[in-house]
């Protein structure tokens, strides 16, 4: 028998008491796992960025477009590889509240840019070849029950008016970071209509995204693209497509900063609930520390017994908190999935879960590890009885 | 030869600026193997002396040797070394750790030296045969009667084998038949295997047991 056992046993004299504030630790570490995995989803599209691609984009801002003519310039800058366009196009299906992500992208060269979307080769060839053809990710397909041959009516609010298009393939993710929620349309299509419509707006990409050769070139590659533009109507912003992303994160900054602090905020409550729990546990035990004290335990085994079981609840309530996190974050993230395409427990959210569980654990104890070491044998002997 | 000696000893509490003396200059001791019990009425200042004799407590003047080391020259942890060495105590609310068995219980101690866990056996088997509990080693203090845990109590304290065995109202909270036991089994624990005791009472019928016999009133010797 030695004092952890000794620890473990005190853990188990208030089971209700230790039992709920197990739980109550295991929910918060559930939560603090979930909010985690919530801010995690909002960087999967950063994380899942190549590092070979750039994205030009109006220096301005995202909003303000750039000429196609940029489209050769660029191609030609010594390391670039290969280089295709995007349009955001803001279309909805049916009802504008179910937002879903879709573009107008350069048939012939979007592809080849993203190997990580997988697209049959009976689908990719439709989408070359149709003016009205689409694509869109197997979650979206899913989602509005789309099959490939079915004819979309996307409605316009960028650019309005209805879009008539036909599904000609479903595409699916390379990786389980590869969103498939996403939906493109041909830019020659929606440029096509604006010609047509809107005449001053045609000839315009939204940003432009190649391929380099070498990651390392990225810096000056991105200075030699933007020097090119220099001076004109329309400046252009190079950077690494994970900094383009980001970009877009950095917009819902407020939300995730709060879904940090209260992240944090969830685990200082916790804190306080196994101190308090450690500290009734001691203020009760105070008599019993007296008489290990008079038996010639020192305060060495007095931290070794209050942090034990302090620990051990911190630990237990932690794993159980983790093991609670997956089903919680399957659930949300089947109820998201439209909104958070990417949505996985990551290693690192574990890992700082289980960090907090002992930190949790090793804090509880010191005021009560304090109170057990000062309180003299006389003293604590007095409150026997 | 003294195991205890005490020499102009005092203890006062403070209340604020408030000093309240406890024991008045006491010079005594305690011969080897001897049985003493410490009488006086409540307040008189018997427990403050036991725990003064076994190192718990400090004296605000004076000298308390045991065993010929000066207990004032003892640091903290040297002194609960000394302690778990030196000296075993009994409670009178017998204190036992509710959550191990008696088993567990009288082993406490002895995690302090370093016998093996074959070693701890053979004395924690000993101890509770003496006291005649070999048969309730697994029992936990709640199944145990009040007299019993008082045994497993007083088996925690020999197990050491310890110099002094120092009892403070060990049959205080005893019923008549359970107080005659454990005071029966004190009386053998110093005839039989000679162990110097120091027991605090206020009962004179228990003070018969002892061959010394000292009171206290008001923290003097009388």
């Amino acid at each position: 028998m030695k004092i952890l056992k000794l620890a473990i046993k005190n853990a188990g004299r208030h089971k209700l008491r230790t039992g709920l504030t197990i739980v109550g630790l295991a929910v918060a570490v559930m939560a603090f796992g979930l909010i985690r995995t919530v801010i995690d989803a909002w960087y999967a599209g950063a994380e899942a960025s190549a590092p070979d691609r750039l994205v030009s984009r109006n220096a301005i801002n995202i909003i303000f477009p750039l000429p196609l003519s940029y489209k050769d310039q660029i191609a030609k800058v010594s390391g670039v590889e290969k280089i295709t366009y995007a349009h955001w196009t803001g279309a909805y299906y049916v009802d504008p509240k179910q937002f879903f992500a879709n573009f107008a992208v350069d048939h012939n060269t979007f592809l080849d840019l993203f190997p990580e979307y997988i697209l049959d080769s009976a689908g990719l060839a439709k989408f070359k070849t149709e003016r009205t053809a689409a694509i869109c990710g197997q979650i979206l397909a899913d989602r509005f029950g789309w099959k490939v041959g079915d004819r979309v009516r996307l409605i316009g609010t960028i650019y309005p008016g209805n879009w008539d298009l036909t599904l000609v393939g479903i595409y699916k993710g390379r990786d389980k970071t590869s969103d498939e929620s996403a939906f493109f349309m041909r830019w020659d299509y929606l440029d096509e209509n604006l010609r047509a419509t809107v005449p001053g707006r045609a000839g315009y990409v939204g940003w432009y995204t190649f391929k380099i050769s070498n990651p390392n070139d990225a810096a000056r590659i991105s200075a030699v693209v933007d020097s090119m533009f220099k001076n004109s109507l329309a400046e252009t912003l190079t950077e690494t497509e994970k900094a383009f992303q980001l970009s877009f994160v950095s917009m819902s900054g407020t939300i995730i900063k709060s879904l940090q602090i209260v992240s944090y905020l969830i685990i200082g409550i916790i804190l306080l609930v196994l101190t308090n729990t450690m500290a009734m546990a001691a203020r009760e035990r105070i008599s019993e520390y007296a008489v290990m004290k008079t038996l010639g335990f020192r305060p060495k085994h007095l931290i070794g017994l209050v942090t034990g079981e302090s620990l051990f609840i911190g630990i237990f309530g932690g794993i159980l908190g983790m093991l609670l996190v997956f089903p919680m974050a399957g659930g949300f993230g089947e109820a998201m999935k439209y909104f958070f395409p990417v949505f996985g427990v990551k290693a690192q959210t574990l890992l700082l879960a289980g960090i907090f569980s002992l930190a949790v654990g090793l804090l509880a104890s010191i005021f009560p590890v304090v109170r057990a070491i000062r309180i003299s044998i006389v003293d604590g002997l007095r409150k026997v009885g | 030869m003294a195991i205890v000696e005490i020499e102009s000893l005092s203890k006062s509490y403070f209340r604020d600026s408030l000093e309240i003396p406890v024991l008045r200059n006491l010079t005594f001791s305690i011969p080897e193997g001897e049985f003493v019990a410490l009488m006086g009425p409540s307040g008189s200042g018997k427990t403050t002396l036991l725990n003064l004799i076994a190192g718990i407590d400090r004296p605000t003047k004076g000298k308390v040797k045991v065993a010929g080391t000066d207990l004032a020259q003892l640091s903290e942890g040297e002194l609960a070394k000394w302690r778990a060495r030196h000296i075993g105590f009994i409670f009178q609310f017998y204190n036992l750790i509710p959550v191990l068995t008696a088993y567990e219980n009288v082993e406490l101690p002895l995690l302090l030296t370093s016998l093996s866990k074959v070693e701890r056996k053979k004395h924690v088997e000993t101890a509770l045969g003496i006291v005649g509990l070999s048969d309730r080693m697994h029992h936990y203090p709640r199944q145990l009667s009040g007299g019993q845990e008082q045994r497993v109590a007083i088996a925690r304290a020999i197990t050491t084998d310890p110099t002094l065995i120092l009892a403070d109202e060990p049959t205080g909270d005893l019923d008549k038949q359970s107080a005659e036991e454990i005071l029966e089994l004190l009386s053998r624990l110093n005839s039989e295997f000679k162990k110097t005791i120091v027991i605090v009472t206020h009962d004179p019928r228990v003070a018969e047991k002892a061959r010394i016999k000292k009171h206290l009133d008001k923290g003097e010797l009388s």
